[in-house]
């Protein structure tokens, strides 16, 4: 039933690096989650924790039209996404444009002249650790079916951990994959939010700090946060 | 186990009128239902799961929160009543947990070991879809719902139910998913908040719940807000050591 992500994080991997000056690995993810949701394109912003966008990338220059358009205005779904901190799902955008209710006054008109029919925007996020959101595009009105709603919230997921990862990887200076499978969840978790406490740094931080261990001494990732939580491995002096 | 008293009943849903009117903290709810649910019937301990979207069953609350009881209600992703009722939308009543080693041969032995006695679960529903299960385990030999319980135990999940969707649904129509997936990242935010208290204290992630929880009592605060505030704000998990 999980293996769906393995799937999509192989489909990112194989994915040639598109054109232009955008983030290589994030473009990979919208190229493919566009295809995989038939949707018209893909954005995804970086936003730190203060609202300040960071990395984007986008399928194609209209979606990147899109996605910008949001941060132009500082109003649309991906930046509604980041402060709800959960999904928002709009089927179709011309409600919004015709509608009263006053949501997005510059942009859904805007999105709307470029094409745009329905938006889905998903956080990128583990619990209060933020890091961004992705949106999805379509030129025509309609729902996600669920199976689609399911592959997008596992794109989301994927592209938390390959932006975690990625951290990771330039704090090791090396390339790994390693092993996600936990079984009890909360104790990953957990973890984190002691590691986050014995280093004085962010949630999001200490789960690159975690990860970049777990990398650099081969061990699977439920076996760390197990013995940080049981206090058999403390980050603030015994790291490395 | 004894029988419901209307009054009881009655009780029990003025609260929960009174709370899903209210601009209200879905993971307290939760907890309280939890908590009066192991009250009426008197189980040993109740916990409520809900369904992420691969149909992975996340604990959210338990009317007693300690690391074993929260292994055992993830232990059942592979085998166990909350699966079962999960899958075919049917309570699971009155198993006794000594003879269902067959059934559940790994969620068996360990919820004995743990000291249960009897095990029951009832679907979440929401209109044609099961989001979740609530799961009761009875301590005592002798432990077991009477007919009359076992309509006001369904009636409990359907008010969990109902207060997933109310949490916010009043403003702009949001969908199931954005309630459900912000849900679900509220636990996990109180899972991180849970790990900072304890090392911030020095006191086990048990422990620290505790805390998080009588911190956010205290200062008539949502729970899920007070943790949130622990993890992103060093300045705040620093006024709960003075607190």
């Amino acid at each position: 039933m999980y293996d769906r992500a393995a799937v999509i994080k192989d489909l990112i991997l194989r994915q040639p690096d598109g054109s232009g000056g955008s983030d290589g690995l994030l473009r990979r993810v919208c190229d493919v989650a566009a295809q995989e949701l038939a949707a018209s394109g893909v954005g995804i912003s970086v936003i730190t924790e203060d609202g300040v966008r960071g990395a984007s990338a986008a399928s194609d220059p209209v979606s990147e039209r899109i996605e910008e358009l949001q941060f132009v205005f500082g109003e649309g779904p991906c930046i509604d996404a980041f402060a709800s901190r959960r999904p928002v799902l709009i089927s179709d955008l011309g409600d919004l444009v015709n509608g009263a209710d006053g949501r997005w006054p510059f942009y859904a008109p805007a999105a709307h002249a470029d094409g745009l029919r329905a938006v889905f925007a998903f956080p990128l996020q583990i619990g209060a650790a933020r890091l961004g959101a992705l949106d999805v595009f379509r030129d025509r009105a309609g729902p996600l079916t669920d199976a689609q709603l399911t592959d997008a919230l596992t794109f989301t997921d994927v592209t938390v951990t390959a932006l975690l990862d990625r951290q990771a990887q330039r704090a090791t200076g090396g390339h790994a994959d390693i092993d996600d499978g936990a079984e009890y969840r909360a104790e990953l978790f957990q973890a984190q939010g002691m590691v986050m406490v014995q280093l004085g740094v962010t949630l999001a931080e200490a789960m690159v700090r975690i990860r970049a261990y777990a990398y650099t001494e081969d061990r699977r990732l439920s076996d760390v946060t197990r013995d940080v939580v049981a206090r058999r491995l403390r980050f603030d002096h015994d790291e490395r | 186990m004894t029988i419901v008293s209307a009054e009881r009943m009655a009780k029990i849903f003025v609260e929960v009128a009174d709370t899903l009117v209210d601009d209200f903290d879905l993971i307290d709810f939760l907890h309280m239902l939890t908590d009066r649910a192991a009250d009426l019937v008197s189980a040993a301990s109740v916990g409520l799961l809900l369904a992420d979207q691969h149909g992975r069953l996340e604990f959210m609350a338990g009317s007693n929160e300690n690391v074993k009881l929260v292994e055992l209600f993830q232990l059942q992703n592979h085998e166990g009543p909350c699966l079962e009722a999960f899958r075919t939308a049917v309570p699971v009543i009155n198993v006794n947990l000594g003879e269902a080693g067959g059934r559940w041969p790994q969620f068996a032995p360990r919820a004995t070991a743990a000291g249960f006695q009897s095990v029951h679960a009832f679907p979440l529903r929401l209109r044609h879809q099961v989001i979740g299960a609530l799961n009761v385990f009875g301590g005592t030999k002798g432990g077991d719902l009477e007919d009359t319980d076992v309509p006001v135990m369904q009636a409990l999940a359907d008010v969990a139910a109902i207060g997933l969707l109310q949490e916010r649904a009043i403003r702009r129509g949001e969908h199931l998913t954005e309630q459900l997936q912000g849900a679900l990242n509220s636990r996990i935010v109180i899972e991180q908040a849970k790990g900072a208290v304890a090392q911030a204290v020095g006191v086990d992630v048990d422990e620290a719940f505790a805390l998080i929880r009588g911190y956010a009592r205290r200062h008539n605060r949502k729970l899920t807000d007070v943790a949130r505030a622990f993890v992103t704000d060093p300045a705040v998990l620093a006024r709960v050591l003075r607190d």
